[in-house]
């Protein structure tokens, strides 16, 4: 299949631009006439439900959970990016769209970055005037902080919780549309297929989750919104809930599924402790702006540390191995998180590693808390403070910054990490691949439209910090609402859908089926015991490190599992009726085919780029080795019929603003 | 450690519901729904029901986790959500009562889940800033102090989960709307529609059928955010303006 | 409930006022005469008009108020339920209806037992008049003093002057923030007058009754 990305003509700055100048327009009254479905209410889909419902378009808007407030994007902590200058330190939309694409080992598409770049100005404009108490300083003027991957200041931040005010900011936009009756809104509708009509989008099913019941929605096109698929590996810093089911429906209806092995490992988590844990704490990237990453140098250090005879702060100085400020001292403890995940792996490997089970390493405020308590004791006239006085304040400023994440660290570890240095590990945070989608956000399925972390186009193999919210906002407020006209233009005179037309009875007799089948299948183990599994798989063998031996046998290991959870997968209740069970089932099945096609991936891309890590690709340093001349593509997999293989498809990427280079953080 | 948990079972809106009892093994490092999932996971091996609790982000910030431990929205920990409890507040044969969040506008779906719709609608009611996509001026060009700044995210720190209503011996949801009408009207920005959004959102609360404020302050004590009862005075004062001086009738 | 609450609160301590005079050394003399101005005066008549009004406006919005909660809470109820509060309060804050009951009935009696023989007495059977050199007045203070020498009434005002304590000591401080008068600076500053308050005046209505007792018992 040839695949068009259809980015615009022109110089590089001035592509949107134009190309937003010369679109198609539908005009006010024909939108009133047009329906969209929104399916995710998180940053994307609830701006761009909100939106596209100012604009006049009838929307209807679709969430699993009870509220569209309780998305995922609430859980992101530390900002956005946006390319404002406000902080006079060189910034600029070209520098923004450098580093992105830099940062994400060169496996975006420049297009798309650079329109991110650009609006990612307007983005806290429109924020700030709907009410976001971004974090200010004494002047009333938006105060700003630093995240990895870059030298300069252009993180926004609502203390530690950015993203549950971004998204309440985009709830409250899309709360007014409920209200103005542009948008109608389904909470508690899980979305289970696409419909497609004359190879159209043109609806959906979903699954009513407190009646059971499944029913069906029509619309002229629809957008997904949905999401990433980190829960892939069972043990995430996703919400439980989330999942892959909406966007590998369409995968099954024909959708391409894009980079889908680029996945962001967080350096700083909080430690797996226990089999039993559902899931993984993130602790903030903006902590590495003050924490200094370190293990032991000894390993006999390390060892007791694990057993418990020492502490991390028995360490003295002259034994502690900052490695990344060691390795990377240009960019130091900020470093983008690719790296810092693999080098935490390293140390660990090695057997520096710091916590019973042997994989975590130290984040450690002190100095921090030195230095700030000095700066705030000179600024007070303080003559002489004692370091129990400069402690205090300095421990004080940190709290100010940092004061929830701390509390948040304390209450999971039951550590006070103002006094103990932080443990931290890597774990699975963020999927750069999704929905491949050409430069309007539109998939190879005329009508379907992906956005957010749904799609795969602005990060590459590797996403910046403060960047997943400034996307997600950037697509539902000032892409899709233009970039839809495009489809919709042309489908003025198409008459609403009725439900009641065969593709629409034979997806919801599909989707009804499926979940019977489930229902009947009367075996012996949880849908959770299987998705833990896969977890375990996907995570040994296509995590931070690959390799082809290893992601061949994960991918047969991934196919035993499958056809023993069709034979052996229990479900209690029955269809018509509450049953989150049901739900969980449907959802690991669709993640046991994803994991397969994320090996599958991995096992194709025989370089390393950003998060991907193929150990037969490194510099004798060990540091990643892209592949420029044979990989230089984006690989869409198109798999309707799991039967047979995966088809790969290629979109090259061509980089004229931007020279290919060695990324280096040194 | 070995628990025994009372959980309330209830199959559906119309059913009544019951206690159940069940024994778990759980250890000091699980939160609270990791215990809880442990108890699900033996359930289903015995094919039987598993017991329904809404959760998802289990990071404190969502607000869909929702139950009531030992009498207490959230649990015993001041500040915490349930899924941020962790079992290390629990002691060895400790006897935990888990019922969902109770109130009038708070149905039951099943189990412990409720459903919290009314709170959409009362953020539908005017819960916003009417400014539509593309309108908005630079950032910077409204200063915004820094205290102002601050207080205003205190009040938007709401994840909306209905503890306060879960507390408030008259099922008020008076916390929840005053965090939201401070929050907004606190910013230059919102100031504009303040006296509207007051009236509008109070008068949705009361459709919804939550109760009235009493001044009872267990709203605050159980609010997982710790959001100020000072956000009911301002919304009091807020109302009473806007009712006093609106130009509608 | 509010601003009726700030209307009685500020009744009491009009009330208090007078009835303090009942301790002046005098044998009833400023009392008796103060309560025939204060049964006979235009302005003070409908003031009082207003405060039986306010009374009762309190009780039934209050009892609404209670009512509106109760089936708010739904049929259901918790079957363990700790009620914690930041405020001290709390106890008496859910309760204020049941105090306002206890408080009601209170009244009633007291209105009965002096307010309508003040009124409506007859004299030579329920009241006499004296003579102060200003024309008769009533007796009050003779009827006073009789009821508050049966122990079981001087038991049942001090009583309800406890109750009285418990409701304002909630009543005060809320009434405020249910009008939006909170400040970091000066809620204290109401929190402790409004104990003070709830403290001193019924401690000042109930002392009457007890050092009567005490004397003419």
């Amino acid at each position: 299949m040839e695949l068009n990305g259809k980015v615009p003509p022109g110089p590089i700055s001035e592509k949107w631009t134009k190309y937003k100048s010369s679109m198609p327009l539908v005009s006010p009254d024909n939108k009133r006439r047009l329906d969209v479905i929104v399916v995710g209410t998180g940053l994307a889909g609830g701006a761009a439900a909100a939106s596209l419902g100012e604009l006049g378009y009838n929307v209807k808007c679709f969430t699993f959970h009870d509220s569209p407030r309780r998305a995922h994007s609430i859980a992101a902590q530390g900002g956005i990016n946006a390319a404002k200058n406000y902080k006079n330190d060189g910034d600029s939309v070209h520098r923004l769209f450098y580093d992105t694409v830099k940062g994400g080992d060169y496996r975006s598409r420049e297009a798309n970055v650079h329109r991110l770049a650009e609006v990612s100005v307007n983005i806290i404009d429109q924020c700030v005037a709907q009410g976001v108490p971004f974090a200010r300083e004494y002047s009333g003027m938006l105060d700003n902080r630093s995240f990895g991957g870059v030298q300069v200041q252009r993180t926004f931040y609502a203390r530690g919780q950015t993203g549950q005010q971004l998204l309440i900011g985009a709830y409250q936009a899309l709360s007014r549309q409920v209200s103005n009756g542009t948008v109608t809104l389904y909470n508690r509708h899980e979305m289970l297929d696409v419909v497609l009509i004359d190879g159209k989008a043109r609806g959906i099913i979903a699954r009513n989750l407190v009646t059971g019941k499944v029913e069906r929605f029509a619309a002229h096109c629809v957008v997904l919104a949905t999401g990433g698929y980190g829960n892939v590996f069972y043990l995430s810093t996703n919400a439980m809930n989330c999942n892959v089911t909406a966007a590998w429906r369409a995968v099954r209806r024909g959708a391409l599924m894009a980079n889908p092995c680029f996945t962001q490992i967080h350096p700083t988590c909080i430690p797996q402790y226990g089999d039993y844990q559902s899931k993984l704490t993130l602790m903030s990237e903006s902590l590495r702006n003050d924490g200094r990453v370190w293990v032991p140098k000894k390993k006999e250090d390390a060892e007791a540390i694990r057993q418990g005879k020492k502490r991390g702060i028995d360490i003295p100085e002259a034994d502690r191995d900052y490695y990344l400020e060691r390795r990377y001292p240009a960019f130091g403890n900020l470093v983008p998180r690719d790296v810092a995940s693999r080098a935490a792996k390293v140390e660990c490997d090695k057997g520096h590693g710091i916590v019973p089970t042997g994989l975590g390493v130290y984040l450690d405020f002190a100095d921090a808390i030195e230095r700030y308590g000095k700066s705030k004791a000179h600024s007070m006239n303080l003559e002489n403070p004692s370091p129990e006085k400069i402690r205090e304040l300095g421990e004080k400023v940190v709290e100010e910054k940092y004061g929830n994440l701390f509390e948040m660290y304390e209450k999971i570890t039951g550590e006070d990490p103002y006094k103990m240095p932080m443990k931290i590990y890597p774990a699975v945070h963020y999927t750069m691949g999704g929905l491949w989608v050409d430069y309007n956000l539109e998939t190879n399925i005329p009508g379907l439209f992906a956005l957010g972390e749904c799609n795969f186009s602005d990060h590459g193999a590797n996403r910046l910090g403060a960047s997943a919210l400034m996307q997600g906002l950037a697509d539902g407020y000032f892409v899709i609402p233009y970039t839809i006209g495009t489809f919709l233009a042309d489908e003025i005179r198409t008459p609403r859908f009725s439900t009641d037309a065969p593709e629409f009875e034979a997806a919801e007799k599909a989707v009804t089926d499926r979940l019977q089948g489930f229902l009947k299948n009367n075996g012996n183990q949880s849908a959770e015991s299987f998705h833990r599994r896969l977890g375990k798989i996907m995570w040994d063998y296509c995590g931070m490190s690959r390799n082809a031996e290893g992601l061949k046998k994960a991918r047969k290991m991934i196919q035993e599992l499958r056809e023993e959870f069709y034979k052996d997968v229990y479900v209690p209740g029955s269809l018509d009726e509450y049953n989150p069970e049901l739900e969980k089932v449907a959802r690991v099945a669709d993640f046991i085919e994803m994991g397969e096609l994320m090996c599958l991936d991995a096992l194709e891309r025989n370089e390393s780029c950003g998060g991907h890590f193929r150990e037969e690709s490194q510099t004798p340093e060990g540091e990643a080795l892209r592949d420029d001349a044979n990989y230089a593509f984006v690989s869409a997999w198109g798999w309707t019929d799991t039967s047979k293989e995966p088809e790969l498809h290629k979109e090259p990427l061509k980089f004229e603003a931007i020279e290919l280079k060695t990324r280096s953080y040194k | 450690m070995k628990l025994t948990l009372k959980v309330w079972r209830q199959k559906n809106a119309k059913d009544k519901g019951h206690f159940e009892t069940y024994q778990v093994t759980a250890n000091e490092h699980m939160s609270f729904l990791e215990m809880l999932d442990v108890l699900n996971e033996s359930l289903i091996s015995e094919k039987k029901d598993p017991v329904y609790f809404d959760h998802d982000c289990r990071e404190g910030i969502c607000g869909t986790c929702s139950m009531v431990i030992n009498g207490q929205p959230h649990g015993p920990m001041q500040g915490t959500t349930a899924c941020q409890l962790h079992m290390r507040h629990f002691k060895d044969g400790n006897t935990i009562t888990i019922e969902p969040f109770r109130a009038k506008a708070f149905p039951v779906v099943k189990d412990l889940v409720v459903d919290r719709s009314a709170f959409d609608r009362i953020m539908q009611a005017g819960g916003y800033i009417s400014v539509d996509t593309g309108q908005a001026v630079d950032g910077n060009s409204i200063p915004i102090g820094k205290e102002t700044a601050a207080k205003a995210f205190d009040a938007a720190a709401c994840i909306g989960c209905g503890a306060c209503v879960a507390a408030c011996p008259n099922a008020s949801a008076m916390l929840f709307v005053s965090a939201k009408v401070s929050h907004l009207g606190l910013l230059p920005q919102g100031k504009v529609e303040a006296k509207r959004r007051a009236l509008n959102m109070v008068h949705q609360m009361d459709e919804e059928g939550f109760g009235m404020c009493s001044n009872v302050t267990a709203c605050e004590a159980e609010c997982p955010k710790e959001i100020s009862v000072d956000n009911i005075a301002r919304l009091n004062r807020e109302y009473i303006g806007a009712a006093f001086t609106a130009d509608e009738k | 409930m509010s601003l009726t609450g700030i209307f009685l609160i500020l009744f009491l301590v009009v009330h208090l006022a007078g009835n303090l005079q009942l301790l002046s050394n005098d044998g009833g003399q400023s009392f008796n005469v103060y309560a025939d101005f204060m049964a006979n005066n235009p302005l003070i008549q409908f003031i009082s008009k207003g405060n039986f009004f306010f009374i009762l406006l309190h009780a039934v919005v209050g009892t609404g108020l209670w009512l509106t909660n109760r089936s708010a809470r739904g049929g259901q109820g918790y079957a363990v339920k700790v009620t914690k509060a930041t405020n001290t309060n709390a106890g008496f804050a859910k309760n204020m209806w049941f105090l306002g009951v206890i408080i009601f009935v209170f009244i009633v009696v007291h209105l009965a037992q002096f307010w309508f023989q003040m009124k409506f007495g007859e004299v030579g059977a329920d009241v006499v008049m004296v003579n102060y050199g200003d024309g008769d007045v009533k007796d009050l203070y003779a009827l006073v003093a009789a009821t508050f020498t049966n122990l079981p009434f001087v038991i049942f005002y001090v009583v309800c002057m406890v109750v009285i304590a418990f409701h304002l000591w909630h009543g005060f401080q809320s009434a405020f923030q249910t009008i939006g008068w909170n400040h970091p600076k000066y809620t204290p500053i109401i929190a402790f007058l409004g104990k003070a308050y709830s403290i001193l005046i019924p401690l000042g209505f109930a002392i009457i009754p007890i050092i009567f007792y005490l004397n003419h018992a």
